[in-house]
């Protein structure tokens, strides 16, 4: 049985542009499935094409047991949509703009209104209910915009780019908010370019490059593929390294890397923690003073890079806006 | 947030028709809240239309020839018509700006990703321009009134007649905000709507008997302003209020002015909401 959301092939064209090039996604119900890519690599059309916002070139997609070409108002019952932009009316007030939004999933004024008062007290923009958005911060913007796709309690969720431009604290704040939603069973389709956010909060993570999926697994099976794991250590005393590179020597699988200035030495390993234990005590059984030691697992920069050639900031470069044309 | 309560359950989809309805007012209301919160918005679009009014009643008043006469009394009710007229047409620009404007901001992606009737954003912005454009109309009249603008002044009227022309007027009003809505969806942003919606109204709105008696142009620009469904409007106003400015023209629409203007503006509205929805559809920020 295909997941909440499911599509086969979808391609996308722009002009010369593929934004999609036959992208393959499958999303088990109560998931959350991240989407990484830098700028232009297809994660907004894809989000698109799946919100029945563009009609896909090829391929099919099923969106909560929904066709999603065939029918695309009975797909819009069902989901909900959080874009890249805060999309609320700034000269309406929050509870108007969310009142309008569940006036627009067809519920009756009455139940639209209590649903808003709803809303705006567990995204904590109560006190600022009654005050046309203009006047809000961006974060507060950004929780009336996903507490507006939220409004029916979609059991799909589509959040592009949800904390693109927000400060850590408003980060953290959505952070829980999503967390909270798919604990409630929520399925969702989240896109981002921060490594962190994915790996923070998506059980899978399938990464885009060009138009097409580079790599799909969990945060643990995308690392894996880019290398094993290794085991830092800061040394108190300049005098201590070469004693320290000694002791990595014989724990590790490859060669020792040193960087005197900050007097940190890494080695390659297997082994996980067991080892790491067995490292400190050898350190402390030599006598050598160290102010930082640990486990280090690659990143997710580790694992886009090793995946696509280059690091994620640095695609910026490629137009987002030209590719949506 | 896990607890769904019966209020956020999804209604099912009920009679398009009213549906479609339902939709457009929710939009509207929306619309009449922002325009309402933006009050100056409202007041400069009234300085315009009050500035014309004064400057041409003063300034061309005496030297234009209405039907032989210069007399600036009648050319001065000659006049209102074609202000009027002109007015209610330049709510394209707003109507096309602010489509632009929720384009740009994201709104319409929100819109189209709701369960809602596909032609109720765009419905619903234009049967909110109509809203504003009535209320300019009200002050409009009232200023022309102080300036000695009357109706029935050249032949008999009544009060269904002068209605029957200010409702031509809004049809007419509301047929170009669906020209300022297409307009709206195809251009990338607020100011290019502004712009590109006022450029060709001067134009339309000046080859045409709005200011001038159209017997003084030449033959094919005449042909022009007589066809010009702008004039047939301004033409069926001047009838029905009264006023001076008998055409002479042998054109159909001079000719039988009313239904000329109401067939005109039913057309543009079929045929640019037919656009505006199609587009709408397809619509990508």
């Amino acid at each position: 049985m295909p997941g909440a959301i499911y599509a086969e092939g979808l391609v996308k064209t722009f002009g010369d542009v593929r934004a999609l090039d036959g992208v393959d996604l499958d999303v088990p119900e109560g998931t959350v499935l991240g989407l990484l890519g830098p700028n232009g690599a297809g994660k907004t059309t894809a989000v698109r094409c799946l919100t029945t916002l563009l009609r896909p070139d090829s391929g099919s997609a099923v969106v909560a047991g929904i066709d999603v070409l065939k029918h695309p108002d009975a797909v819009r019952r069902s989901i909900g949509l959080s874009g890249q932009f805060a999309a609320v009316d700034e000269y309406l007030t929050g509870r108007e703009n969310l009142q309008m939004v569940g006036r627009l999933y067809q519920m009756r004024a009455k139940a639209a209104k209590a649903r808003a008062a709803e809303l705006l007290e567990q995204f904590d923009l109560a006190d600022a209910a009654d005050r046309p958005t203009k006047t809000y911060s961006g974060g507060m913007r950004r929780r009336l915009d996903l507490a507006a796709a939220l409004v029916v309690s979609p059991p799909v969720m589509f959040m592009d780019e949800p904390t693109t431009g927000l400060d850590p604290r408003n980060r953290q704040l959505l952070w829980d908010v999503i967390k909270r939603l798919v604990s409630g069973g929520t399925t969702l389709l989240l896109t981002t370019q921060y490594l962190e956010e994915a790996d923070h909060l998506a059980h899978d993570i399938a990464v885009v490059d060009h138009g097409r999926l580079i790599a799909q697994g969990t945060s643990d099976q995308l690392k894996a593929r880019t290398g094993g794991e290794r085991v830092e250590v800061v040394v108190h005393e300049r005098d201590d390294i070469a004693t320290a590179s000694e002791v990595l020597r014989g724990f590790g699988k490859g060669e020792t890397t040193v960087e005197d200035h900050t007097r940190k030495l890494t080695v390659p390993v297997t082994g996980g923690a067991k080892l790491l234990a067995e490292v400190i005590r050898e350190l402390d059984t030599r006598g050598i003073e160290i102010d930082d030691i640990g486990l280090r697992r690659p990143t997710l920069d580790d694992v886009f890079l090793s995946l696509t050639g280059h690091v994620a900031e640095e695609a910026v470069t490629s137009n987002e806006e030209d590719v949506k044309k | 947030m896990s607890t769904v309560s019966d209020s956020a359950r999804i209604a099912p989809a009920g009679n398009p028709v009213s549906q479609s309805i339902r939709d457009s007012m929710v939009v509207a209301q929306r619309n009449l809240i922002r325009m309402s919160r933006i009050p100056e918005m409202i007041i400069y679009g009234l300085i315009q239309p009050i500035m014309f009014v004064v400057l041409f009643t003063y300034v061309f008043g005496g030297s234009m020839q209405i039907g032989g006469s210069t007399s600036a009394t009648d050319y001065k009710n000659f006049l209102m018509a074609g202000i009027f007229a002109q007015t209610v047409t330049f709510a394209t620009a707003s109507s096309g700006a602010g489509i632009a404007d929720d384009m740009h901001k994201g709104l319409i992606d929100r819109f189209r990703s709701l369960p809602m009737a596909r032609g109720a954003v765009l419905t619903g912005r234009t049967f909110a321009d109509l809203v504003q454009t009535a209320l300019t109309l009200v002050v409009l009249a009232v200023v022309a009134l102080l300036v000695g603008w009357r109706v029935g002044s050249d032949a008999p009227t009544n009060a269904g007649k002068v209605l029957g022309a200010f409702g031509l007027l809004l049809l007419l009003g509301y047929a170009f905000t669906w020209i300022g809505a297409l307009i709206g969806m195809s251009v990338r942003t607020p100011e290019a709507a502004t712009s590109s919606g006022l450029i060709w109204l001067f134009p339309v709105t000046f080859i045409s008997n709005a200011f001038v008696d159209t017997s003084h142009m030449t033959p094919w620009l005449r042909h022009i302003a007589d066809w010009n469904p702008f004039s047939a409007t301004v033409q069926a106003c001047r009838e029905l209020f009264g006023n001076p400015g008998v055409s002479t023209s042998e054109a159909w629409p001079m000719q039988h002015p009313v239904w000329a203007s109401l067939i005109y503006s039913i057309l543009i509205i079929a045929v640019f909401r037919t656009l505006s929805v199609r587009k709408y559809r397809s619509a990508t920020a």
